[in-house]
């Protein structure tokens, strides 16, 4: 810090004064047509927003919520066998908390949030052993944490080991062993709500993301074999509709394939949803691509790296950065999209909403709870899609997008 | 330099043709540069001096005559252009430095990836190399935090990080404001007295007179005029050589 020779009126940019008073003016009455704006949209704010909050504190009914929130969470999964689910969810939390406290950066933003919604989840009123649970896996993922930050030499292949073996984990539990009564077999048609939506989505991502790529790539191709193929499923899969895509795996695909094999519901709607999203992707992808200067390849070329690496190492960070928000779009609208899954019979969160709806139970309610049902799972959608644009904007901001 | 056998000839072009379309960008151009040699390339705009250098490293694709850089014979043999691209190092007007590396990685990368270097080597050279290119603090900068002068220097030492036994330079100055020519210009002063053979299109005509062994004139696809500095700027043979002579000087 340098002594203050320099008189500081002349080193300090010009301070503008913070008054409520003329920061209101400023912005909301400046002329009369703007004051007259404020004042019409202030009123109608005003009586929405205390119409919806007297509604959802004395008319509406949360009962429907509140008895099946084991539906929304995890459809019909038997409850006799949901420590399984809860053991993987502690699992990936648990690494989660690792990565958070070895890497840091946006990993560690992730991990803290998702030990704030841990937390947050634990105070609601569940039942004692579901608040215990809640609360244990937030201590889980803050123990993951500080053992990251505390060894992360002892610590860091062993997280990378368990993250690349987690999927298989996940999905093993999940599914079960018609053979071992230990993990019995837990049939795909009962999987369902939150927990099906994530793995719908997860799912979806992890495997539409390579191949979207590649078919970028494919589409670059200057052999015609290739890049026909591409440019050719790319627009025949842009030009129809997921769920006439959804289903097409479900009725068609039976017709294609003989008779004995029989391919899982579930799987089905996983590679509709793939193939799907993957189309989209590598129009992005080819965006991101194209923004690529030649000059780059030139370069690696000249240093002599083969075609391979100048991809991989030069041209496809550099493509992928630049399009960023880009995927993460089409990331989130395929979150969304699973919800379409419910219409070819799969439970997951928006179609246990359907069912909900729809138990006996309710009908005497007047007007009928869609209404608590839908915001309910809007709600849920929406904290995922909203994070999923957060997490988006700290990649961006600390790989300094736009700015070098 | 004029130690080295007169006969010891890294690059040959031998009749080289090249069209873009109906357009003969190069017509019939014969060239040799022996080793350790500064050969500076000049001539007006679209005259073809960028597309020669870069038929030398098949950054263009020649297709009539020969075309052999240190004893490797130029074909659409995969594994012969690769065996070429390594021994030559090319600098770019833009620099292309890539952006989302640092100068550390930008340098390190190819050492690792096609020399197999360990990362502590190609470290080890990297910083080396800065130094002598006079940037040594600035390694774990991006290459968007630089000015371009010394962006130009880490794109010199990148293409030395491969240890090549030829440098291609292709107008390495025109993007800089002066001021930073001469920075660069000092780096490529000191690469001309080591034993790397340069081949550089400018029109930095000093440094031309100061470091150039041999200067090629190239004019329509064609060279026109070659011979020593002394002979090119007090002596000029041809016409068109004196024209553009009196335009830039
Ligand atoms: N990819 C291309 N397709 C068609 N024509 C090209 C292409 N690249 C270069 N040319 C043409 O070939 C001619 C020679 O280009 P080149 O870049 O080799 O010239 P140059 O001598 O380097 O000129 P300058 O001093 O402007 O860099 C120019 O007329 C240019 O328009
Ligand atoms: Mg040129």
């Amino acid at each position: 810090m340098s002594t203050t020779e320099v008189s500081p009126t002349a080193l300090k940019p010009p301070q503008s004064s913070v008054n409520v008073v003329t920061l209101l003016r400023q912005n909301l009455f400046n002329g009369w047509i703007n004051s007259l704006i404020t004042v019409v949209l202030g009123w109608l704010v005003i009586t929405v927003l205390y119409q919806v909050v007297n509604w959802v504190f004395t008319d509406a009914t949360w009962a429907p919520i509140v008895t099946n929130l084991r539906l929304f969470w995890v459809g019909r999964y038997p409850e006799t066998v949901l420590w399984r689910v809860q053991a993987c969810l502690a699992l990936v939390l648990l690494l989660f908390g690792l990565s958070g406290g070895l890497w840091g950066g946006v990993v560690r933003a992730v991990a803290s949030g998702l030990a704030a919604l841990m937390v947050l989840l634990a105070l609601l009123p569940f039942g004692g052993g579901m608040r215990l649970y809640l609360a244990g896996t937030a201590l889980l993922l803050g123990a993951g944490f500080v053992g990251g930050l505390r060894f992360p030499r002892l610590l860091r292949w062993p997280t990378i080991m368990l993250w690349l073996l987690s999927p298989l984990i996940v999905i093993l539990l999940i599914r079960g062993f018609v053979t071992w009564s230990v993990i019995p077999f837990v049939d795909t048609g009962l999987w369902g709500g939150l927990l099906l939506t994530i793995f719908l989505a997860v799912v979806g991502i992890v495997a539409s993301f390579p191949l979207g790529v590649l078919l970028a790539l494919g589409r670059r191709s200057k052999l015609p074999v290739v890049k026909g193929f591409c440019v050719a499923y790319i627009e025949l899969i842009r030009g129809v509709p997921l769920i006439t895509v959804l289903f097409m795996a479900m009725l068609m695909l039976p017709l294609f394939l003989p008779p004995h094999v029989r391919v899982d519901n579930l799987v089905r709607v996983l590679v509709a949803i793939t193939l799907f999203s993957a189309a989209y992707l590598a129009e992005n992808v080819r965006g991101g691509l194209q923004s690529v200067p030649n000059g780059q390849v030139e370069a690696a070329r000249a240093l002599g790296l083969n075609v391979f690496q100048s991809t991989v190492l030069i041209v496809l960070p550099q493509a992928l950065r630049a399009v960023i928000p880009a995927i993460v779009g089409q990331f989130i609208s395929l979150f969304k999209d699973t919800s379409l899954v419910s219409l070819v019979g799969l439970t997951e969160l928006f179609g246990i909403a359907r069912g909900v709806i729809e138990q006996p139970e309710w009908i005497t309610v007047t007007g009928g709870v869609q209404r608590e049902v839908l915001i309910f799972v809007g709600l849920i959608y929406w904290i995922f899609c909203f994070s999923m644009a957060q997490i988006s904007r700290r990649i961006e901001t600390r790989l300094g997008v736009g700015t070098r | 330099m004029t130690a080295k056998p007169a006969n010891d000839d890294i690059i040959i072009c031998r009749d080289v043709h090249k069209w873009y379309g109906d357009f003969h960008v190069l017509n019939g151009i014969n060239a040799t540069v022996r080793r350790g040699e500064v050969v500076v390339v000049f001539g007006p705009s679209g005259s073809g001096k960028s597309t020669f250098i870069r038929t030398i490293n098949r950054l263009e694709e020649h297709q009539r005559g020969q075309i052999i850089v240190d004893g490797i014979e130029m074909s659409n043999d995969l594994r012969n252009i690769e065996a070429i691209r390594r021994e030559t190092g090319m600098v770019f007007q833009q620099f292309n430095l890539f952006p989302h590396l640092t100068v550390l990685q930008n340098i390190t990368l190819a050492p690792m990836w096609v020399r197999k270097r360990t990362r502590k080597e190609a470290e080890q050279t990297a910083h080396q190399l800065l130094e002598r290119v006079g940037i040594r603090e600035q390694a774990l900068k991006y290459p968007g935090q630089l000015s371009g002068g010394q962006q130009q220097r880490v794109a010199i030492a990148r293409a030395l990080a491969m240890q090549p036994r030829i440098m291609l330079f292709d107008e390495p100055t025109s993007a800089l404001d002066p001021e930073m020519i001469k920075e660069v210009l000092e780096v490529m002063k000191d690469l001309a007295r080591s034993d790397i053979t340069l081949v550089v299109v400018t029109h930095e005509m000093a440094f031309a007179r100061e470091v150039a062994d041999r200067m090629l004139f190239f004019d329509k696809g064609e060279i026109v005029e070659q011979g020593t500095p002394e002979q090119i700027f007090n002596n000029p043979q041809h016409d068109r050589t004196k024209l553009f002579l009196s335009q830039i000087l």
